[in-house]
């Protein structure tokens, strides 16, 4: 690890001061791994946890987060597990006990790919680390690659759990910057590879992410998150769906369907949801949508399963929540 | 500012590099928190930081300025086993030990979570609150902490009985 | 290792004429068998408290006065040469102390490697250790940089300028199985057994099955990293903390490396963070003992754990082939076992495989033989169970795949099978009970409920199976195990040995098997190891410490009757009787068979104006090991779910039945076998090391990515046994450290067969082999 000074911010005001020349600094689940494996060297730390970190209500029914909350207090909430539990379930699929009750809202939406590529300095060649240089994932161990989304460039995925959820949600993320505040959808937040892999979010340096904010729905309160993995906890998503939706008289009238594990960035699934709007909920209904969704998904030689994995999964989750039992 | 660890002040190194746990380990000669990977994926290195449960190795000391760390060496009130450390050796919940501390550290604080309210990934309904301590959320709630020797039944057991007694 | 067994047979043999032997085979067994006390009581860990606590002190532990920090540097490539070498940055970094490559590297032979006619022979390599600018495998150590703290040393690490010239590596299995070697044996098993014509019996079988069977390669993964504190006291006196689970042969070795005098060398070991074969003498130990004797300073190494997967040799990955040839009755009438496994050319451990094979089933004709593929790799060494571990999943996936075809209750096929004698040798067994290991287990287990016909239970989303299989692992005790007893004029009792204590309760059994040796209560006898000063143990590995120790401690105890018999004189109640008529017991020596006549040690003491009596001896040699064959042997139970929707597999129940001879201490011969089995889930489930055969290079070198089992993997887990003691062991008493990971891998596979019809022969069975 290079030499690094420390500081915190006090205030929002500050911290978008301190964030022109420094790297920002939440739980450091993500950063201070990587740091220490010399993908990230910052020489100057900026801790923002002492901002906002607080969970409320507001008036309309918009549920605000803090960027400093943690993880677990998230998890944890009320409000949260009860008009949104897929975000509750998601975040608790995460890491561990340990990791959620330091990883901070923000440095969720911050956290970068598990890929094996990536986190290998010494060894591999990471068009994400070092732009151009190629990638020698490809060919290599891509089973956590995704199947949907990629480049030639890239392939890595997307780590978050949470952030599915949040993708699902019609979730905003609100950003300050030295022009002012702005809001972006978190479908928007996070960017596909394309040919500049290293650019993964809309956060410009300089920006500070404030708070997000997730709307109240129906649909949200009866929803849920699924997870699966190599091992039954403590491990990355293979495929994982959040999703949410309601019924009228016996059709599914509002859905939100979003799959991670599979793509760049936590993959909201328009095609699928349109299809299955004003449906009869059928196991054909969900497989349909589901090769619908995934029609265009182009596995790597180590991840062809994800393809029915995902459909399965989908299947399996939609077939849950549309249950008598919910 | 300083650093509390088990009840006494500690300065912050002056080097932002140095970790939570390497300042308990290499400055502060306390060795019962262990370094099993220093990735934050074996869970070895918990302490409680202002009573919860985090991972010594991901946590710069500095960002412990101003907080409260508990290790296994001040866990216990006084010279006696705390109660989970009893149980521990009551139901061999290890075999090397090198595990060991981390998982007790763990389970302190988890069964606080559960006391009040907190879910997991396996609890059915997540709107309910009060949470129903089976073995399934227990494994679940501790799958952060690593055990290669295999004393995962043990360490359970170990938990559950100090959990029945709580509630009792 | 059952190769260990074989290789002790060969060197006692060698020895056999000349050595004194007090405990021959066909003799009496063991008295302690009938007369114990301690010994099979349950017993907590007498070294619990300490742990629990985070007061038990490990290698990287050890406080020291002028500490210094190290940090390895590890070659990216796999092979070729160092072509530029810059030094300077890292040397003038802030707080850099040293900075170690092959150019200053003292010039050092490496260890002699392991070898079972050798005790003291421990090296992993015959590879130089920094001598020269090759390179040799991908993640070599190619620098050490010394600092005054460590993260002064990682960043100093990091400014180290190295340019290679690679060439092309051996890196593809597949590709080098081509140019495969044949060894004449295995360590000192004949790799070649044919036994009738297997190939021709195979083919005109009434039933057969023949199939390939893959095995990833795995990391041992202890918990606590490789680590060692080296304190060099002037040129001549070397003291090291070490995490190694063999203290005195590596003080040997190390004195021979470093010039020194035996017992100039000290080694220190007293708490081991778990071993399973992967802390042995490696690279790092040589590099950070000449460093800090270069620098005339105590230096501190632990290996990150990526430096741990780097190197610090795995199990090798295996190809096999199993064929078996059944008659109409089931009756085996070929058993074919072969295939590939890694061994470099200067490594020391080759994956035997199909060992196992040979001591579980009769069979009308056997035809076995391995071959080693010769990769550019960190070699591969000895993990929990070497060769038993995956021989067996391939074998009892084999049988239970023949039962299949056959319609036979594959419990009903195994037993069939069960052999009299040694399929291979025709050595009586010891003591063998697996019939009624399988019996009993399956009644337990509630076996009956398990349909024949795969894919045939449901519940929801998932599909419900059992399997079962059967584990064999060979008993060993090492020759030249020694144990000084010091008897106090109090009665009370210090026993020493430079045992290892890496989480097996070595400490706590042997303590309950030195009271009841010496008549005392646990309370009066303290248990020393850890310590190379003390008389030496061999290495823990191969499953035989414990029998290893207990067999120094009967020698010492038979010294020390003798000198009590000699000290007691003519005014004793114990007058005239000689060493062979009188026992230790209740608290000091009396006539066999007559409890009157007795005198308590500290009388014997009194008179004898002693304050202690001190004796040290050697175990004699494991002639038992000659005459029988003798075997841990288990029958394994598992019951899974499969979902239908992805593919995952959750292990609801895993049950264990042993016959192990004595169980010394319930709780903690428990332990060890649940370990081994959750080791096994882990085996069968989710570890693999992802070798990218591109590069030679390991890509999940850490514990988020090379998963071991987690809590929430791991059911509660039944374990039994028969306790039928083996009258031709110490205390009647087999290994039990690696028997429980035998088998595993085989009833997972065989469940899932069961529950979904799909017969998985490649190992982890992950989520997508299942869709």
């Amino acid at each position: 690890m290079n030499p690094v000074t420390y500081q915190r911010a006090s205030s929002l005001a500050e911290a978008v001061r301190l964030a022109e020349s420094s790297q920002l600094l939440g739980g450091g689940t993500n950063l201070v791994d990587l740091m220490r494996k010399g993908v990230e060297r910052p020489s100057q730390l900026t801790d923002v946890t002492a901002l906002s970190a607080a969970i409320a209500a507001t008036d309309d029914g918009r549920l605000v987060i803090g960027a400093a909350a943690r993880n677990s207090a998230v998890a944890a909430h009320p409000l949260v597990r009860s008009r949104h539990p897929m975000l509750s379930r998601a975040i608790l699929a995460g890491a561990s006990a340990q990791v959620r009750n330091m990883a901070t809202v923000g440095g969720n939406l911050m956290q970068r790919t598990r890929c094996l590529y990536f986190a290998d300095v010494a060894g591999s060649r990471c068009n994400k680390r070092q732009p151009g240089s190629g990638c020698d994932a490809a060919g290599g161990f891509e089973r956590y690659h995704a199947i949907i989304g990629a480049s030639p460039a890239c392939s890595a995925t997307h780590p978050s759990d949470m952030c599915v959820a949040l993708a699902a949600l019609d979730a905003d993320v609100r950003i300050v910057g030295p022009a002012g505040k702005r809001t972006v959808a978190l479908v928007d937040f996070h960017r596909l590879p394309e040919d500049r892999p290293d650019q993964e979010t809309a956060l410009k340096q300089g920006e500070v992410i404030e708070a997000i904010e997730i709307p109240d729905a129906p649909f949200a309160a009866r929803s849920d998150y699924r997870k699966v993995r190599d091992r039954a906890s403590y491990a990355f998503a293979l495929v994982s769906v959040a999703s949410g939706l309601t019924l009228r008289e016996g059709r599914i009238d509002e859905i939100r369907i979003a799959f991670g594990g599979i793509a760049p960035k936590p993959w909201r699934a328009y095609r699928a949801e349109a299809a299955l709007r004003g449906v009869v909920p059928t196991a054909e209904a969900f497989k349909a949508a589901a090769d619908l969704e995934l029609a265009e998904a182009t596995p790597l030689a180590g991840n062809a399963f994800k393809i029915a994995l995902a459909k399965r999964t989908l299947a399996a989750v939609l077939t849950d929540l549309s249950g008598d039992d919910r | 500012m300083a650093i509390r660890v088990n009840g006494t002040e500690v300065d912050p190194p002056e080097d932002a590099r140095v970790s939570l746990l390497d300042l308990l380990r290499e400055r502060l000669q306390l060795t019962g928190t262990k370094v099993g990977c220093n990735q934050g994926a074996c869970g070895a290195c918990t302490v409680l930081l202002d009573g919860n449960r985090v991972l010594s190795c991901l946590t710069l000391a500095v960002q412990a300025d101003g907080r409260e760390v508990t290790t296994i060496e001040g866990l216990a009130d006084g010279d006696g086993l705390h109660p989970l450390q009893a149980a521990f050796i009551e139901h061999d919940g290890f075999q090397c030990g090198y595990c060991t501390p981390g998982q007790i550290c763990a389970a302190s604080a988890m069964l606080r979570e559960v006391t009040e309210g907190v879910p997991s990934y396996v609890t059915a309904d997540l709107a309910e609150e009060h949470i129903t301590l089976s073995r399934e959320e227990i494994r679940e709630r501790m799958s952060g902490n690593l055990c290669r020797c295999g004393a995962h039944n043990g360490i359970i057991d170990a938990i559950l009985q100090v959990a029945t007694e709580k509630a009792a | 290792m059952s190769k260990v067994q074989n290789a002790v047979v060969g060197s006692v043999r060698t020895v056999l004429g000349w050595v004194p032997s007090q405990w021959l085979p066909g003799g009496t067994p063991d008295p302690l068998i009938a007369r114990r006390a301690a010994v099979g009581r349950q017993a907590s860990r007498l070294d619990g408290p300490l742990k629990v606590a985070g007061k038990a002190r490990f290698a990287a532990e050890v406080a020291v006065e002028r500490l210094t920090y190290a940090t390895l540097v590890h070659s990216p490539v796999a092979r070729g040469r160092i072509t530029h070498l810059d030094t300077s940055a890292a040397e003038s970094a802030p707080g850099v102390n040293l900075v170690l490559t092959y150019r200053n590297m003292p010039r050092i032979e490496s260890p002699a490697l392991i070898s079972l006619s050798d005790f003291s022979a421990v090296g992993n390599s015959a590879l130089p250790i920094l001598q020269d600018a090759e390179i040799r495998y991908n993640g070599q150590v190619v620098a050490l940089v010394v600092a005054e703290t460590q993260e002064q040393a990682d960043h100093a690490a990091s400014l180290l300028v190295i340019g290679y010239a690679p060439t092309k590596p051996t890196t593809r299995f597949q590709d080098a199985q081509a140019e495969a070697r044949t060894p004449e044996s295995l360590l000192v098993e004949r790799n070649h057994v044919s036994v009738g014509r297997a190939e021709r019996e195979l083919a005109r079988a009434a039933h057969r099955v023949d199939n390939h069977y893959r095995t990833p390669w795995q990391n041992h993964s202890a918990i606590e990293l490789h680590a060692l504190t080296v304190i060099w006291d002037g040129e001549d006196s070397l003291t090291v903390h070490d995490a190694t689970q063999m203290i005195a042969p590596s003080a040997v070795v190390l004195a021979k490396l470093f010039g020194l005098k035996k017992d100039q060398v000290r080694v220190l070991s007293p708490f081991v963070g778990g071993g399973f074969g992967g802390k042995g003498l490696w690279d790092h130990q040589i590099v950070a003992i000449a460093a800090a004797r270069l620098l005339g300073r105590p230096l501190r190494l632990m290996l990150t754990r990526e430096g741990v997967y780097r190197i610090i040799g795995g199990r090798s990955p295996t190809e096999q082939r199993v064929a078996i040839g059944a008659d109409g009755d089931g009756r085996f009438t070929a058993l074919i076992h072969s295939g590939h496994s890694v061994m470099p050319t200067y490594g020391a451990c080759p994956e035997p495989f199909t060992l196992g094979s040979r001591a579980l089933y009769r069979a009308g004709s056997f035809e076995m033989l391995q071959h080693h593929v010769d990769l550019d790799v960190v070699p591969n060494t000895f993990m929990r169970a070497p060769g038993e571990a995956i021989g067996s999943f391939a074998l009892e996936s084999a049988v239970d795949e023949l039962a299949h075809e056959m319609g036979i209750d594959p419990i009903d096929l195994r037993l069939r099978n069960e052999p009299e004698r040694h399929p291979i040798s025709g050595a009586p067994f010891s003591q063998h009970a697996r019939r009624q290991a399988f019996t009993d287990g399956a009644k337990r287990f509630g076996w009956e409920r398990r349909q024949r016909e795969p894919g045939a239970r449901r519940e929801g989303e998932w599909r419900l199976g059992l399997g079962c299989a059967t584990g064999s692992f060979p008993y060993a005790r090492m020759p030249g195990a020694s144990a000084r007893i010091t008897l106090r004029r109090d009665g009370a009792a210090v026993v020493a040995c430079s045992a290892q204590e890496m989480g097996m309760g070595t400490a706590t059994v042997q303590t309950q098997h030195a009271a009841d040796r010496l008549g005392l209560p646990v309370s009066a006898v303290v248990f020393k190891l850890g310590d190379s000063a003390l008389p030496a143990a061999p290495m823990a590995g191969g499953s035989s410490q414990t029998a290893s120790v207990a067999g120094a401690i009967i020698a010492a105890a038979a010294k020390l009757t003798g000198e009590l018999v000699r000290l007691a004189g003519n005014d004793s109640p114990i007058a005239g009787l000689r060493a062979g008529e009188v026992h230790l017991v209740d608290g000091g020596v009396g006539a066999i068979g007559d409890a009157a006549r007795h005198e308590e040690y500290r009388s014997i003491l009194a008179r004898a104006g002693r304050e202690e009596i001190t004796v040290t001896a050697t175990g004699s040699p494991p002639l038992e090991m000659l005459k029988y064959a003798m075997h841990s042997t288990s029958a394994i139970f598992c019951e899974l779910r499969v979902s239908d929707a992805t593919g995952e597999i959750r292990v609801d129940r895993l049950l264990g039945s042993f016959d192990c001879g004595t169980i010394l201490n319930p709780q903690t011969a428990a332990s060890q076998f649940k370990g081994g089995m959750i080791m096994g889930l882990g085996l069968a489930l989710t570890e693999e090391t992802l070798f990218d055969e591109r590069s030679g290079r390991i890509m999940n070198p850490s514990l988020a990515d090379y998963h071991i089992p987690v809590h929430l993997d791991v059911p509660e887990i039944e374990v039994m046994w028969t306790g039928i003691p083996d009258p031709r062991s110490p205390l009647g008493a087999r290994g039990i450290g690696e028997i429980g990971i035998t088998g595993v891998a085989a009833a997972v596979a065989n469940a899932v067969f069961n529950a979904t019809g799909r017969r998985v022969r490649e190992l982890p069975i992950t989520l997508d082999k299942l869709l």
